[in-house]
């Protein structure tokens, strides 16, 4: 699975992109989250404050609870602010 | 397509005599131009670093461009977002819309704006003498955006 990430959580986690290898039992983003967070301090750093980080399913805006199954690419980012 | 991201400077004026040269139907041109200022969101700034997700940007600018036509009779509408290093002054944002009449025009480039700050994937990282920091999304923001 592709991970990207953006912003302070591409700062945080130390790099922009990422191929992951996911065990079955991770399902959602949620499910991811909680995986990503075993795999060091820096995405423990990255994913501290629960519910911030927004999530992206192949460029499509998408809830904690949204299954990655069929996913090509996650993104992880924090709350937009352009314009 | 009305979406365009680029990293460098547009003239709102000339973008909207662009769109609506030759053309007899419109009857109101109304435009945003979103500016960076100096007096940033944490404190002073030099600079600031406008960071975004190539792709799903413009796709993200392209659906709320779609929902726009949808909701009102808009004859054109133009969406243009800068990324990458601006200095106070520069431009950043850009929406015109284009109708018959000034209600639509004025109530589309609204909604273009308040569903762009919270949907966009942009992020603005301001750099200050004292170090750079990232700005952070406003509740507000999420409220205007809840009323359309």
């Amino acid at each position: 699975m592709k991970i990207r990430y953006f912003a302070w959580v591409r700062e945080r986690i130390g790099r922009a992109e990422e191929e992951i290898a996911l065990p079955d039992e991770v399902r959602t983003v949620a499910g991811l989250v909680s995986f990503l967070k075993t795999q060091g301090p820096e995405y423990e750093t990255a994913f501290a404050r629960e519910g911030v980080v927004r999530a992206a399913i192949d460029r499509v805006h998408v809830k904690p609870d949204a299954v990655i199954s069929s996913a090509k690419e996650i993104a992880f980012f924090p709350p937009m602010t352009g314009g | 397509m009305a979406v365009r991201l680029q990293t460098e400077r547009f003239e709102t004026g000339a973008e909207i005599v662009r769109l609506t040269s030759g053309r007899t139907d419109v009857g109101a041109a109304v435009s945003f131009t979103g500016l960076c200022r100096a007096d940033g969101e944490t404190g002073t700034i030099s600079a600031m670093e406008l960071e975004h997700f190539p792709g799903m940007a413009e796709e993200e600018l392209s659906r709320l461009e779609a929902e726009a036509r949808k909701r009102w009779p808009l004859l054109d509408i133009l969406i243009v977002h800068r990324y990458g290093r601006l200095v106070p002054g520069d431009e950043i944002v850009l929406v015109v819309t284009l109708s018959a009449h000034r209600q639509a025009a004025f109530e589309a480039a609204n909604f273009v704006m308040d569903a762009l700050k919270t949907s966009a994937p942009f992020w603005k990282k301001e750099e200050r003498a004292d170090g750079t920091s990232w700005v952070e999304a406003k509740d507000s923001d999420e409220r205007a955006r809840n009323r359309w």
